[in-house]
């Protein structure tokens, strides 16, 4: 059997607060270079760097070889089911990766999410309950669709801002423009 | 020798680059003429210095000259040549250097070619390039120099990522470079004009074949990273709204918003503050986007601290251009008046739709990417991702498809609408067949999948309007590119909608023999065999995909593992394997093994996926580049040069 070496991330209980305190291995990955596992952060293309600079990919621990969970990789029998995990999943964040969700990451712990998402799915839990249950658990940051509140009501209402003064500048422009065309003629 | 050679010319080229930023200065503020005549030389000497000197740094990636320390840490000797090469530029140093050669290159081209602008505007634009170069130039040389040399030279190197290993790096980043570095001559051009107070047609003119040329290529590059993406990740995704990825889309979308207006400037002389706020704007993007990329400070505030030097200089930088740019910008806006009006029914009232459409989706991506950002900064963890963008940037993108449905059909300056109402039921009609054919037949189709189609339908038949009741033959060239450019967008929306809507999935652990059904394709699972690599060992399935009709095709997916190199952790790799058919792919990924309980064969993860017309995807995006190249060939009057030669040659022959 194939061993796995290298695994992005750490095992599930080691949760999201690993994030904040593991800048030091992003200065490791500029010393050694390449030593990251099959979770790449998703727009490395854009820049071949980017994976070198940042990347929070530690190498395996014994733990990690332990298989996957049932579900991480295994569908809902019900297709309505799993189209309904398949959507959750999607807003979640691999909180081990970078711009991964949880649905198409190989890192050991988005494995573990997605065996949550669809055990409780199967279980009978709505996705909104299993979504705050998560965010209860890691905070906003697990979700990529952020609240409407206070600290988010600039993001939801800037691009709206932004048009109406937009508009309203432009649509100035047009009415100023035909008066004036209408004086010429 | 080499390497101390590239860091003498590098030197050389950023004193030339001096050059012409003093000499063009002391020029424009009325000294001697002669200083004016310094500056085109300097300029192309400059370009081909600093290409000889990234041509150096290849020659020691290819040599593999462990004795650099930016060779030892990104090359290994055993690496394929074609990777060799393109190691030079997957990574920090090499991309800069990569950077300021296509930013040489094109200060070059523009010394070279340029006839048509007024000379001090000229060597005001040069001036303004060479200042750019400069600061890159001093980020390259004091803090990120290629061509260190190491005190001891390693055995061999480390080897570059085994991800970055495929012939995506080799063209990707040079083609998303030229496109964002070429934004460059567009932002130099508005600050020599905005110097010059010469802002209108010509400016314009000059400035377009740039405009659109980046845009070219920042299309090629987005496209291809984005089919880079879809096949290397393994898991099928075509776009995430990942910050990196949204920074080189912001570009494009001043890029699309600036070549729109700067037709109109050119066309009619209008929207002049607006074309010059857009090309300061574009390249703008382009700096903050390496900046975000470059400094780290992607990942989070906390990393931001991986390299605060190389950030810090950056934003320096960019605080100096950008801020410089826009404060000239406001200096001279009394000077620059809007040009001429237009009513809001009219070709150039769509336009201004359009931009402001196109403006406003670069706020949102913009907002969403740098909010999470300054919200840690103040102690709020968030993640903006799909559901942020789908839902915000979705709607806007279908009402500005719907205006270019719209725009061209529109005359200059005033129109009644009557061309446009009468060529609208054919595409409106073309929309509606597609939304019923959805509901009726389409079964569970999401919202924005579903008018997406629609969207794309009614722009199909629409884009092809403007050549409807033409002499084909005679069409001028730009408007056969906007036609085309315009179907790749309807080609493209088709392609995300169907992709959305009607994907097929299947995971399963499958032993040897077992037949796996996804869509209408029967895979059987023959079984896995090891394979060795140049440079890394893999485990190759081998599965036989049969269609209803009786063919049957065989895609061999790979688990690849890269040993680690002088010290480095072994990293895998999946290379998925796909079957591109009329309607869509077929994407199949080997995954681990699963032992069995009773200890007999082993299973293996095989991920399967049906996507339908996903390839529409990549096809709009080649269309919509073709367009633009359409286009600038027909505003580059190489043809009308040719034929008056051609007609002056005919004259001479029958001449007595």
């Amino acid at each position: 059997m194939r061993e796995r070496f290298t695994r992005c991330g750490a095992p599930a209980q080691a949760g999201a607060h690993l994030l904040l305190k593991r800048s030091g291995a992003a200065v490791r990955l500029i010393t050694y270079g390449p030593e990251m596992g099959p979770c790449l952060r998703r727009g490395t293309w854009v820049f071949g760097l980017a994976v070198l600079l940042s990347g929070l990919c530690l190498p395996a621990t014994a733990q990690d070889r332990l298989p996957p969970a049932p579900y991480a990789y295994q569908q809902l029998k019900d297709p309505a089911e799993e189209a309904k995990a398949k959507a959750l999943m999607e807003e979640l964040r691999c909180l081990v990766c970078q711009g991964q969700s949880i649905a198409d990451s190989d890192a050991p712990l988005a494995g573990d999410m997605r065996h949550e998402v669809r055990s409780k799915i199967a279980a009978g839990e709505s996705p909104a309950a299993i979504k705050t249950w998560l965010v209860a658990r890691y905070g906003n940051w697990v979700s990529y669709d952020p609240p409407f509140d206070g600290a988010t009501a600039l993001l939801w209402f800037g691009p709206l801002l932004f048009l109406a003064v937009g508009g309203w500048l432009a649509f100035g422009r047009f009415r100023r423009g035909e008066s004036e065309e209408g004086s010429e003629g | 020798m080499i390497a101390e050679l590239g860091l003498a010319l590098l030197w050389i080229a950023a004193a030339l680059a001096c050059l012409s930023l003093v000499a063009g200065a002391l020029f424009l503020r009325g000294g001697p003429k002669d200083l004016a005549t310094l500056v085109r030389p300097a300029s192309v000497a400059q370009g081909v210095l600093t290409t000889a000197a990234f041509a150096l740094l290849i020659a020691l990636f290819v040599r593999s000259d462990m004795s650099v320390e930016l060779v030892a840490r990104n090359s290994n000797s055993l690496k394929p040549m074609l990777f060799k090469v393109a190691g030079a530029w997957g990574n920090h140093e090499g991309s800069m250097l990569l950077w300021l050669t296509i930013l040489g290159i094109s200060g070059a081209l523009v010394a070279i070619f340029e006839r048509r602008l007024r000379e001090d505007t000229l060597v005001a634009t040069l001036a303004a390039q060479a200042a750019l170069s400069l600061g890159f130039f001093a980020f390259l040389l004091f803090s990120s120099n290629p061509f260190k040399r190491l005190p001891v030279a390693p055995p061999d190197g480390q080897g570059l990522n085994p991800l970055l290993q495929d012939p995506g790096l080799a063209f990707h980043p040079p083609t998303l470079y030229v496109g964002y570095v070429g934004l460059s001559v567009a932002f130099s051009f508005a600050v020599g004009a905005l110097i010059t107070r010469e802002i209108g047609p010509a400016f314009a003119r000059a400035m377009r074949p740039w405009v659109l040329g980046s845009w070219i290529f920042l299309t090629l590059g987005i496209t291809a990273g984005s089919y880079w993406a879809y096949y290397e990740l393994g898991w099928g995704g075509w776009w995430f709204w990942d910050p990196v990825e949204n920074v080189s889309l912001v570009p494009w979308l001043a890029g699309a918003a600036l070549l729109h207006s700067v037709a109109v400037t050119a066309t009619r002389n209008a929207l002049r503050a607006w074309t010059v706020m857009l090309a300061v704007i574009g390249f703008s993007m382009s700096m903050v986007g390496t900046f975000i990329v470059r400094s780290g400070l992607l990942t989070s505030v906390h990393s931001f601290a991986v390299d605060p030097e190389r950030g810090t200089f950056l934003l320096v930088l960019m605080a100096i251009y950008i801020g410089g740019a826009l404060s000239l910008f406001a200096l001279r806006a009394g000077s620059v008046a809007e040009g001429k009006k237009f009513a809001l029914l009219s070709r150039e009232g769509s336009l201004v739709i359009n931009n402001l459409l196109l403006t406003t989706i670069l706020a949102l991506v913009l907002l969403g990417t740098l909010y999470p950002i300054v919200a840690e900064a103040m102690g709020e963890k968030i993640s903006v991702g799909p559901p942020y963008y789908n839902r915000v940037a979705g709607p806007l993108a279908l009402i500005l498809c719907l205006v270019m449905v719209a725009g061209p059909l529109l005359a200059w300056r005033k129109d009644d609408g009557k061309k446009l109402w009468s060529r609208l039921p054919l595409a409106i009609f073309a929309g509606a067949a597609v939304l019923f054919g959805l509901i009726l037949f389409g079964g569970k189709v999401g919202l924005l999948p579903l008018l997406g189609m629609t969207v794309a339908g009614v722009v199909a038949v629409a884009s092809l309007a403007p050549l409807w009741g033409r002499n084909l033959r005679r069409t001028p060239l730009p408007t056969w590119g906007m036609v085309i450019a315009h179907f790749g967008v309807a080609i493209c929306l088709a392609g995300m909608g169907a992709e959305s809507a009607f994907i097929k999935e299947r995971l399963v652990a499958a032993a040897p023999g077992e037949v796996v059904k996804v869509a209408d394709f029967a895979v059987k699972f023959v079984g896995v065999k090891p394979v060795a690599g140049p440079n890394y060992t893999a485990i190759e399935g081998t599965l036989i995909a049969a269609t209803p009709s009786g063919q049957s095709f065989t895609l061999r997916p790979e688990a690849r593992t890269f040993p680690g190199l002088m010290g480095t952790a072994p990293t895998e790799t999946n290379e998925a394997a796909l079957l591109t058919r009329p309607g869509g792919q077929l994407y199949v990924v080997l995954g681990q093994p699963v032992p069995s309980e009773d200890g007999s064969a082993d299973r293996y993860q095989l991920r399967l996926w049906w996507k339908p017309l996903v390839w529409w995807i990549w096809l709009g995006g080649a269309l919509i580049a073709v367009g633009a190249a359409l286009s600038m060939l027909g505003r580059a009057q190489l043809l009308a040069i040719w034929r008056a030669r051609r007609a002056r040659k005919a004259e001479e022959r029958f001449a007595p």
